[in-house]
């Protein structure tokens, strides 16, 4: 599975955003306009998708799409 | 369309059962939860058991359906599973109702430290497991309604009651931030607080203390199961999605 095109899916299932809006560079917060439970929910959503734990601590650095994409590469490694 | 689904915890019988019943009336698919522990003595969890599959019987009769699980939901890995088998069975939790609750009365001098989580245990933290574990599904789904039976104790406090009391208040905290974190994903959170119902609780009563209770009651009378699960059924009804973060007193005028 291509973490990037299933994360932006949960993305635009979450946030109701055009898919090509969704950049590797887009900070969740600022740019892509989402809140705590917009990305609680994303993270959940990832989790069931790839089979992952995400603990809180690490969930806290991830800002941006790629910085969850490349987390959830090295997990799936 | 298929039927909501509702789960009600500690429903095999009292308020549970009257709210599970008049759930199936109005259509809901029932998870019917009846307290069940492996370090329980079997006759009490055979006797539960017998109550959880009658009131099923009662559900078909109905013309509804439901199933029925065996939990004890102050176990945060057994209230988990609950959720998880009613999701297993329906796809889905619309209408979830944390019921389930004990009291013991007793003075605070002598609530024992084993007592006090117990009773918090049971009445408070069975709902936050029940709700962790539903609002994951109810957020993806963007609907929910949970609805919480606390008691007019945990607004007033009461002699005797100190742990009781403090375990329905801390539902109202729990319910109201619930509202605060979910409303935005379609989901209501309300809490319903019961006077004097006439259930197994009330039963070991004293005529005296009976007596006294009605004084103070304006319509005259204990409530009954069926008095509380009316009220359940409208705030789990499309009339009460403007509804959240509310608590309804249903006392009878206890003054």
């Amino acid at each position: 599975m291509n973490v990037f095109e299933e994360l932006k899916k949960i993305i635009v299932e979450i946030k109701d955003i055009p898919e090509d809006e969704i950049q590797l560079e887009a900070k969740f917060a600022e740019d892509l306009e989402a809140d705590s439970l917009d990305i609680v929910e994303m993270l959940m959503l990832l989790e069931e998708k790839f089979d992952i734990q995400i603990p809180e601590e690490e969930a806290a650095k991830l800002k941006t799409v790629k910085n969850v994409v490349d987390y959830v590469e090295a997990k799936l490694q | 369309m298929s039927a909501k689904v509702a789960l009600v915890t500690g429903s095999s019988r009292g308020i549970g059962r009257a709210i599970a019943l008049q759930l199936a009336r109005e259509g809901y698919r029932v998870v019917v939860n009846y307290y069940d522990n492996p370090q329980e003595s079997p006759e009490i969890i055979k006797e539960n058991q017998e109550q959880a599959r009658q009131v099923l019987q009662e559900i078909e009769a109905a013309g509804s359906t439901g199933i029925m699980v065996g939990a004890d939901v102050s176990d945060p890995a057994m209230a988990r599973e609950l959720v998880e088998a009613a999701i297993k069975e329906y796809g889905q939790i619309d209408v979830l109702v944390n019921n389930a609750g004990i009291n013991k009365d007793q003075l605070i001098l002598r609530i024992n430290d084993e007592e006090w989580d117990k009773l918090i245990n049971t009445n408070l933290s069975s709902a936050f497991y029940c709700c962790r574990a539903a609002l994951k599904q109810m957020v993806r789904k963007r609907y929910g309604r949970i609805i919480n039976i606390s008691s007019v104790v945990g607004l007033s406090g009461n002699a005797g009651q100190a742990h009781y009391s403090a375990s329905k208040a801390g539902l109202l905290g729990l319910t109201f931030s619930i509202a605060r974190e979910y409303g935005a994903r379609g989901i209501t959170a309300n809490v319903i607080a019961p006077g004097y119902i006439q259930s197994d609780m009330t039963a070991g009563f004293s005529p005296e203390l009976k007596e006294k209770m009605l004084s103070t009651i304006a319509v005259g009378r204990l409530g009954t199961p069926e008095d509380i699960a009316g009220v359940v059924a409208f705030l789990a009804s499309d009339a009460a999605a403007y509804i959240t973060a509310q608590v309804i007193k249903v006392d009878g005028g206890l003054s």
